[in-house]
């Protein structure tokens, strides 16, 4: 790589199997260009997705963290994106207590047609993490 | 007196449970320590005054399948309340006698004035006065002083729910607005300054877990996912993540449950501000869905249930 090119950072991507992770393959499938940054992990319904799983991955050396899911009332069992919702919300407003900044967290509803809608996502959430930098500035130093 | 009358209500209980929980005097005149009386001839041991710091109700969801009588103050009925929102008691098995409550001291707080000599004795006047003896002298303090933070903001001096109630209910001066003045201070510090302030009180922990233990709604006990192997959130190694880590898994399973009762703050050997980071979710849950744990039965906590259309909830734009 060059040197001009940006280091990649940690992006970890917690996507629900009906909606958001359909939605990165049509994305993919439709040669749609996407930052490299991201690490997807695909969860049965962003219901699974534990408040918890998004402070370890931040803690543990994630620079940033996305979490999508089916849109509100599409929810492949009904209500899980509901409960996701108001879980994600109170993280959201919990991360800067901590000195974390809240932009590095970002939680949206994308369906499995949305490829494109995924793309501008990915790009978008790319681009700010990057604007903030690394989380673990620290460590990285540190052999 | 407060006690006598206390020990006249739970002598009229006795026979009718299994169990009584109250406190007794403890291992020194500065320390109250919870009994659990089952005969009526144990009553003499039963006291009452601002000693009597612990929450009772801890001991509830424990004893789910006898009848108990628990003796509560403002603060520990809320807890009541929540584990009746959150069906973790059968509220007709529980007898619950209240005693309006001045505040209770912090131990803590009453060394460091007495600069850690043995007291020999401590009584309790009228308007909050306090007399304590040690050998190095006599020193007279105030109760506003000495008693824990939670004390100063009290919403609640009388208990929600009781049975009985022993003494006459006190209504709050203390405003509404202070309860939560400090974290809103908080937030005005930087991100830098937070995450280093939380990294200098957290790397002090020495993960006793007592916190976890004495919180009445860490009802998960042994299945804590802090000590499981399967999953394994957290390994043994003492580093500044996995502390951190730690109290991450308290304040989230706690996400609008706490009740601040403040026992998690008290037993801390190492005096973490462990309350703050779910008073802060707290204020959240209060902003969001006007929600205020341990205050109303019928509530619902605003993480176990949803609207469909959440008016206060934005949608977030990069």
């Amino acid at each position: 790589m060059s040197d001009v090119a940006p280091r990649e950072l940690r992006i970890v991507g917690f996507l629900c199997n009906w909606c958001s992770y359909g939605g990165a393959d049509t994305a993919g499938v439709s040669r749609f260009k996407q930052p490299t940054d991201l690490r997807i992990i695909r969860v049965p319904c962003s219901g699974r997705v534990d408040p918890l799983f998004i402070v370890k991955a931040l803690l543990n050396g994630a620079d940033g963290v996305l979490v999508s899911g089916c849109h509100p009332r599409d929810c492949h069992y009904t209500d899980g994106n509901f409960y996701a919702r108001r879980r994600l919300e109170m993280l959201k407003r919990l991360l800067p207590f901590l000195g974390i900044d809240e932009k590095r967290f970002y939680y949206t509803w994308i369906s499995a047609s949305e490829g494109a809608r995924w793309q501008q996502t990915v790009t978008d959430f790319t681009k700010r993490v990057h604007e903030l930098g690394p989380l673990h500035v620290k460590k990285e130093v540190a052999p | 007196m407060i006690s006598g009358r206390l020990k006249e209500a739970i002598a009229g209980i006795f026979g009718k449970v299994d169990v009584v929980l109250a406190y007794q005097q403890g291992f020194d005149k500065l320390h109250a320590t919870p009994c659990f009386m089952t005969m009526p001839a144990q009553i003499d041991k039963l006291i009452w005054n601002p000693l009597c710091v612990h929450n009772l109700t801890g001991y509830l969801p424990s004893l789910k399948k006898k009848k108990v009588a628990v003796v509560v103050k403002g603060c520990d009925s809320r807890t009541i309340v929540q584990y009746m929102e959150e069906g973790l008691i059968n509220r007709e098995n529980v007898v619950v006698v209240g005693i309006p409550c001045n505040g209770v001291i912090s131990v803590n707080k009453v060394l460091k004035e007495t600069n850690h000599e043995p007291i020999e004795e401590i009584t309790f006047g009228e308007n909050g006065k306090i007399l304590v003896k040690t050998l190095k002298g006599d020193k007279t303090l105030s109760l506003a002083d000495v008693c824990p933070d939670k004390c100063k903001t009290c919403q609640y001096p009388t208990p929600i729910v009781s049975d009985f109630l022993v003494g006459e209910p006190i209504t709050s001066d203390k405003s509404p607005d202070s309860v939560y003045a400090d974290i809103k201070e908080f937030e005005n510090k930087t991100l830098e300054e937070r995450l280093k302030y939380w990294e200098k009180e957290f790397d002090r922990c020495i993960r006793c877990y007592a916190c976890r233990n004495a919180c009445p709604m860490c009802v998960c006990q042994d299945s804590c996912i802090a000590e499981t192997r399967d999953p394994h959130w957290i390994s043994q190694r003492s580093k500044l993540s996995e502390k951190f880590m730690f109290h991450m898994i308290h304040a989230l399973h706690l996400a609008g449950r706490c009740v601040e009762c403040g026992e998690c703050e008290r037993v801390c050997p190492m005096g973490i501000p462990v309350n703050k980071l779910k008073r802060k979710i707290n204020l959240d849950m209060k902003e969001l869905f006007g929600y205020e744990p341990g205050v109303n039965p019928e509530d619902k906590p605003p993480l176990y249930t949803f609207n469909v259309d959440e008016v206060t909830i934005k949608e977030h734009k990069i």
